[in-house]
């Protein structure tokens, strides 16, 4: 991995932000949420954003995925402007993402209505195996746990074969035993089939132990403050040293107390 | 909810035989107490049902206000639906047309009679009418809030998967408002069946509305009046329990509590 | 764009109208009447005093009916909720009487109260009963578990808790059963006096037509029924407002 806090724009670049800033209007009032963003993010990354709760983690997510528009500046993907929100980049939610009244196979096939029945068939099939929901083909998300639903939501982005995959805060909702195994689900869905991932969360340990780069930004309005790689190679251990010694320099960049 | 310890299953049908059998007696002792000439006791309801059945014209009125109700309420649907889902998709719909629905909803569909009978003459059709009144506004109702209350999550996605808008509408938001607009229609229904039995005593000579009214008119037989009061009430609860069973479906399931 | 959102409207209504006029325009001789027509029958009634005397008679016997089963429904409602046996015993009986319309009820209400306002009191007081019993059971159903545990937690006393966990957690839902439950008071009260007194708006209705086809009182009739009806309803949405119930609705 890379030790360089940022990577030549040219190679590889798959997502490119330039001096983007976001203003909300709120009773007359302009309330700057992200300024003055730049991010280049390499093909295959894994990347993660943190920072303070409120902060315009959620906002840049949005604006990456083309759900919200920069009001200056841009975002392009493989050179092209972002407009708007498209299958080639899926967004996965933190709650009620999935849909209720399709079964787990409904969820899975819902963006593939352009393939044939056989090929629907089959995709569906293979992304029930690689998160590992065989048996609950038929079953309602009603059926399903939290962690079982983040799952599905995940199968169903990327049973479509986006080159992007944005997750805000999908573990979020979770208890904390779950939450550690949806990781390591997760780097082994990402190894096995390599995309690049923008994922959003307010845990430090999760970014330590998931992101190839962590980015961090100040609270609102949001610049990016900070990148850190972290060079260790997975699997990590999360005892060791270099672990620790990231974990601490990342806490303290966010500015959070040594010790409770 | 009560901190006595969790009912049995027997009791399940113990009580309300209790409940009713007490009733019953209360009604039974209350009328020979009064020595009350003209209000009915429970056995001669009994046969007064008996005696209803055995009438044809007790079929034939039971089929009238169904027909009616199925009429009026089918129109209502049809109708309404996709209106109410226009409103709850379109603000500016919603805008246009909600003042002059909150306007016409308060009128009782009784009130609409005289207006009625110009239009449609006398007998079923201005019946009917009233029915279709009484269901459309709470079926718009239902249907413009389903849809305006779908949650943006899904609207989202349904959008990040490529969808267009109408096939956003279809897919995602009309899936997702299916269980309130089941309750909508339920009620809905619900209402019909209060106005088709309104409706019948005073704009109609069949159905059970005139059953009622006519008992009482030609004799006053308290004992069939009562008797078709009850054949009503049997018959508003199994529309509405059938209607239930369709909020059962799995696919509707999810939006209901169980 | 605030003033097209109330342009829009107005607009509507003001084509409505004027569709309302030509239809009328184009049939002359029949029997119904344009908005113009109807706008001078409500100057008539104002004249003649009857507006609000009838508006006063069908406002007072509403308010009758609507607060005795207000009384009687509601406590009688948060019982039968709480105690399910309470519930298995009465519900079945109240599913059966719910469906039949109150206006079944007027052989039964003719012949216990006679012609006049107390029978069309019974029929509202019907009316409204069953839908604030059933507001009622449905409230304690849904009152989260949690406020019990901590109301006994704390070890409060039976009034006590009624007064200070019990009511305030229901106060949202009954504030709304109770504005539905107006609405079909209206209803009601509008369909009782077309039957069984002489007095109060749905009187007029069949007065009007039946001494004399004057189908413009009819439709003015109408029209002061509706609005009387959505004002009634816009009143009881502010009093949602309150502050101390407002917990019980989203943020808007």
């Amino acid at each position: 991995m890379s030790t360089q806090a940022s990577p030549p724009s040219t190679s590889g670049v798959k997502l490119q932000m330039d001096h983007v800033r976001k203003t909300f209007e709120r009773d007359g009032k302009s309330i700057s949420v992200l300024e003055d963003i730049n991010l280049d993010v390499r093909n295959g990354e894994f990347i993660c954003l943190v920072g303070p709760s409120g902060c315009g983690k959620s906002t840049m997510l949005n604006v990456m995925g083309g759900f919200l528009s920069p009001t200056s500046g841009s975002v392009a993907i493989d050179g092209e402007t972002v407009q708007g929100p498209d299958p080639r980049r899926i967004l996965v939610f933190q709650e009620r993402g999935v849909f209720p009244w399709l079964t787990v196979e409904g969820n899975i096939g819902f963006g593939l209505s352009k393939l044939s029945d056989a090929e629907r068939k089959q995709r569906t099939a293979h992304y029930v195996q690689l998160v590992r929901l065989q048996g609950f083909e038929h079953s309602y998300p009603s059926d399903l746990s939290g962690g079982m639903k983040q799952r599905l939501q995940v199968a169903r982005a990327l049973a479509v074969n986006p080159d992007i995959l944005y997750l805000d805060e999908p573990f979020g909702a979770l208890d904390s035993v779950t939450r550690f195994i949806m990781r390591g689900e997760l780097l082994r869905i990402w190894q096995t089939e390599r995309r690049t991932i923008i994922f959003v969360t307010h845990d430090i340990d999760e970014a330590v132990q998931l992101a190839d780069r962590v980015v961090v930004l100040s609270s609102r309005p949001a610049k990016i403050q900070d990148v850190l790689t972290i060079d260790i190679e997975h699997p990590r251990n999360l005892s060791s040293p270099r672990y620790l010694e990231l974990r601490d320099q990342l806490a303290q960049k966010i500015g959070l107390a040594y010790s409770v | 909810m009560s901190t006595l310890r969790k009912p049995a299953t027997w009791e399940k049908f113990f009580w309300p035989i209790l409940a009713a059998a007490l009733l019953l007696a209360i009604w039974h002792y209350s009328v020979i107490w009064t020595a009350t000439k003209v209000f009915p006791s429970p056995l001669s309801v009994e046969k007064g049902l008996v005696e209803l059945a055995h009438k044809h014209v007790l079929w034939a009125d039971i089929i009238d206000s169904l027909r009616r109700v199925a009429i009026g309420f089918g129109l209502a649907a049809i109708v309404g639906i996709p209106f109410g889902l226009a409103l709850g998709w379109f603000p500016s719909l919603h805008q246009i047309f909600n003042p002059v629905l909150q306007l016409l909803r308060p009128i009782s569909p009784i009130a609409w009679i005289p207006v009625a009978i110009i239009f449609f003459g006398i007998g079923d059709k201005p019946a009917t009418f009233l029915v279709f009144l009484g269901a459309f506004f709470p079926i718009v109702v239902a249907c413009a809030s389903g849809v305006s209350t779908v949650p943006s999550v899904y609207r989202r996605a349904g959008r990040n998967f490529g969808l267009s808008p109408a096939q956003i509408l279809v897919r995602v938001v009309f899936p997702a408002a299916l269980p309130q607009i089941l309750i909508g229609l339920r009620i809905a229904l619900g209402i019909a069946w209060l106005v088709v039995v309104a409706g019948e005593m005073i704009a109609v000579d069949s159905g059970l509305g005139f059953l009622v009214i006519d008992s009482r008119n030609s004799g006053k037989r308290y004992d069939l009046v009562v008797a078709a009061m009850l054949i009503i009430g049997v018959i508003g609860l199994a529309l509405d329990l059938l209607f239930r069973q369709i909020e059962k479906i799995r696919s509707v399931r999810w939006g209901f509590r169980s | 764009m605030n003033w097209l959102a109330r342009l829009r409207p107005v607009a509507f209504i003001a084509v409505l109208l004027i569709i309302w006029q030509v239809a009328i325009d184009r049939h002359p001789g029949q029997l119904l009447p344009g908005p113009w027509q109807t706008l001078r029958g409500i100057g008539d009634l104002l004249q003649h005093g009857l507006l609000f005397k009838y508006i006063v008679a069908s406002l007072f016997r509403v308010t009758w009916g609507f607060l005795l089963a207000a009384v009687i429904a509601i406590p009688l409602g948060l019982t039968i909720g709480w105690y399910s046996r309470a519930e298995m015993a009465f519900n079945p009986l109240v599913q059966i009487f719910r469906p039949i319309s109150p206006l079944a009820w007027i052989p039964i209400a003719i012949l216990w109260f006679g012609v006049g306002d107390l029978s069309s009191i019974f029929l509202i007081f019907i009316g409204c009963f069953f839908s604030l019993l059933l507001t009622a059971m449905s409230a304690v159903h849904n009152i989260p578990d949690v406020y019990i545990d901590v109301g006994r937690n704390f070890g409060l006393s039976t009034p006590n808790f009624i007064y200070r966990v019990l009511y305030p957690a229901v106060a949202p839902q009954l504030i709304v059963g109770l504005r539905i439950t107006l609405g079909i008071a209206w209803l009601v009260v509008v369909a009782a006096e077309m039957i069984a007194v002489n007095s109060g708006l749905g009187f007029l209705i069949v007065d009007a037509r039946n001494a004399g086809n004057r189908y413009d009182l009819v439709v003015a009739a109408m029209v002061i029924i509706g609005i009387i009806g959505l004002l009634l309803d816009l009143a009881m949405r502010s009093l949602e407002q309150v502050k101390s119930f407002r917990w019980g609705f989203p943020e808007n």
